[in-house]
């Protein structure tokens, strides 16, 4: 192994680890359980865990349709729309809830509509925060699900439509536990990111304790008052994160390739 | 074989350059003032106020951000050769970002609070005061006459989390007039809060007055009386740990001069 390589190596994961150590070095451990506890970090939480899940289904009912059109379907301008659909990955978060704003918001392009008939508006809702989060996260699904279809060997399908199986049929028995690892993975990663949504969601859901304050909210306005509680809730946080990705590394991304 | 090496060699090297220089890029505005030799020693304060120059770095409060641009212009044009960097966030996170050592000059922060967190108590200065008002879309869709409308469930409100203290002042106001507030949203900081206003959100929110002016074309401003309950001051001091002591303290001389003022007031502060 050439030096060269080692060196920046060792400096890159020393970049990205000792940040992490300092979070736990930090961590006021004597009385961290009963912070952890509180009944504001619990609800928070709660509505972290509820609202990314919420984001992952609707993500998947959707994103998997979408992959499967980027990666059968023949589409003119198809390498454009395949970049629309990740711009939300580089977009900065807070522009992406200040674009639903604009569309979804009560003075919205369709929420006025909303607004209107329904008498119904997103932002401020527990729903607001699971479209910003979904928003944010459905590319990272799309990707992963794209990438499976495109990887899986089209004979299979093939096959099936010889003996008879209707496109819809091919689909659902043979397309989707071909790429059943692909969806998993995704939505693990899809899931994790909503997670940790803090922009769009701040932006186009706002803060309310119960409603929109999910744990990346939380954090930031616990260090304008107590950084011990910001730790608290950023190694919780973490904890999860790594939990779920160091899962997915070694049961899913294995059977990808 | 050795034009090889000599390649990866100088490769990492422009590499390593190239991240030496991303990296100071990223923390522009807290390099340059401790490589301007002059600058740096503590005790400058003495021959400096004539001869001051390098970079002042200045953390200044959100809610500033448009007089102190302004003022920092002025500033650079009246001594040539200095220049004024500006770090504007809450007030909070600049006292913390102080208190980890990042090297700051002149610290004006929305709340004592804050500057009591970097400085001794008596070493600042108020320079303005800032009080609330309710601020309203253009039109008034949501019909507001004053702050009692803030405790109708049916109306869409947006205040400031009562961690930021444009939040801290709305909640010593709705004590005052004895109300209980129905928020959708508490907002981060009080430009948030004025975005939701502006963009027809929520049907009002408690912010600034200096933050109703500046948004002028989109919102409309309502006073109302019991403001006078919670006066906002803003201190200005220069750190002890300034790396550029004598530009610090001629930066404050000048917010507190009277030109400093006008610009100040002709924003809606209000003198001290």
């Amino acid at each position: 192994m050439p030096l060269v390589l080692v060196l920046p190596a060792l400096l890159g994961l020393a970049f990205l680890l000792v940040p992490l150590i300092g979070l736990l070095a930090e961590a006021p451990w004597s009385t961290l359980p009963s912070r952890l506890f509180s009944a504001e970090v619990g609800q928070a939480l709660r509505l972290s865990l509820l609202c990314a899940s919420a984001a992952t289904v609707i993500c998947l009912f959707l994103g998997i349709p979408l992959a499967w059109l980027l990666a059968r379907a023949d589409l003119p301008g198809r390498g454009l729309l395949r970049a629309l659909v990740t711009v939300p990955l580089v977009l900065p978060p807070v522009v992406g809830g200040v674009a639903l704003l604009l569309v979804l918001g009560r003075r919205g392009l369709i929420g006025e509509r909303l607004d209107l008939w329904f008498g119904f508006s997103l932002p401020f809702t527990t729903a607001g925060v699971i479209v910003a989060e979904a928003f944010v996260a459905m590319p990272f699904l799309v990707i992963s699900v794209e990438g499976a279809l495109r990887a899986a060997d089209p004979r299979y399908e093939e096959a099936a439509a010889t003996l008879g199986a209707g496109r819809w049929l091919t689909f659902r028995r043979v397309t989707l536990p071909s790429i059943a690892p692909g969806i998993v993975a995704g939505a693990v990663l899809c899931w994790a990111r909503a997670l940790g949504e803090f922009g769009a969601t701040i932006t186009f859901a706002g803060n309310f304790p119960g409603r929109t304050t999910t744990m990346p909210l939380a954090v930031y306005l616990a260090l304008e008052t107590d950084p011990d509680v910001a730790v608290v809730l950023s190694i919780v946080l973490l904890i999860v994160s790594v939990v779920v990705l160091a899962s997915l590394r070694e049961r899913w991304i294995s059977g990808l390739r | 074989m050795f034009r090889r090496t000599s390649f990866t060699r100088r490769a990492l090297a422009v590499s390593l350059s190239a991240g030496v220089a991303l990296g100071l890029a990223a923390c522009g505005d807290d390099t340059p003032a401790g490589s301007s030799p002059s600058a740096s020693s503590p005790s400058a304060g003495a021959s400096s106020s004539a001869a001051i120059s390098g970079t002042v770095n200045v953390f200044a409060a959100a809610s500033l951000t448009g007089t102190f641009t302004q003022l920092g212009k002025d500033f650079e044009a009246a001594h040539p050769g200095v220049k004024v960097v500006f770090n504007f966030a809450g007030s909070s996170a600049l006292a913390t970002q102080i208190n980890q050592g990042a090297p700051a000059d002149v610290f004006a922060s929305a709340a004592p609070k804050n500057m009591d967190q970097v400085t001794d108590k008596g070493t600042a200065t108020t320079f303005v005061k800032n009080v609330l008002e309710i601020a309203v879309p253009k039109g008034n869709p949501g019909k507001i006459t004053g702050l009692k409308d803030f405790t109708d469930k049916n109306r869409k409100i947006a205040l400031c989390a009562e961690q930021v203290p444009c939040g801290a002042a709305a909640q010593k106001v709705f004590a005052a007039a004895k109300l209980t507030p129905q928020p959708d949203s508490l907002e981060q900081d009080v430009k948030a809060a004025l975005t939701k206003v502006s963009l027809g959100e929520v049907d009002a929110a408690l912010v600034y007055k200096t933050d109703v002016l500046a948004a002028k074309d989109k919102v409309e401003g309502i006073e109302f009386p019991e403001s006078a309950q919670a006066v906002n001051e803003y201190p200005i001091a220069t750190l002890t740990k300034a790396p550029n002591a004598g530009g610090a303290k001629a930066f404050v001389d000048f917010v507190l001069s009277a030109d400093g003022t006008k610009v100040l007031t002709a924003a809606g502060f209000d003198a001290p």
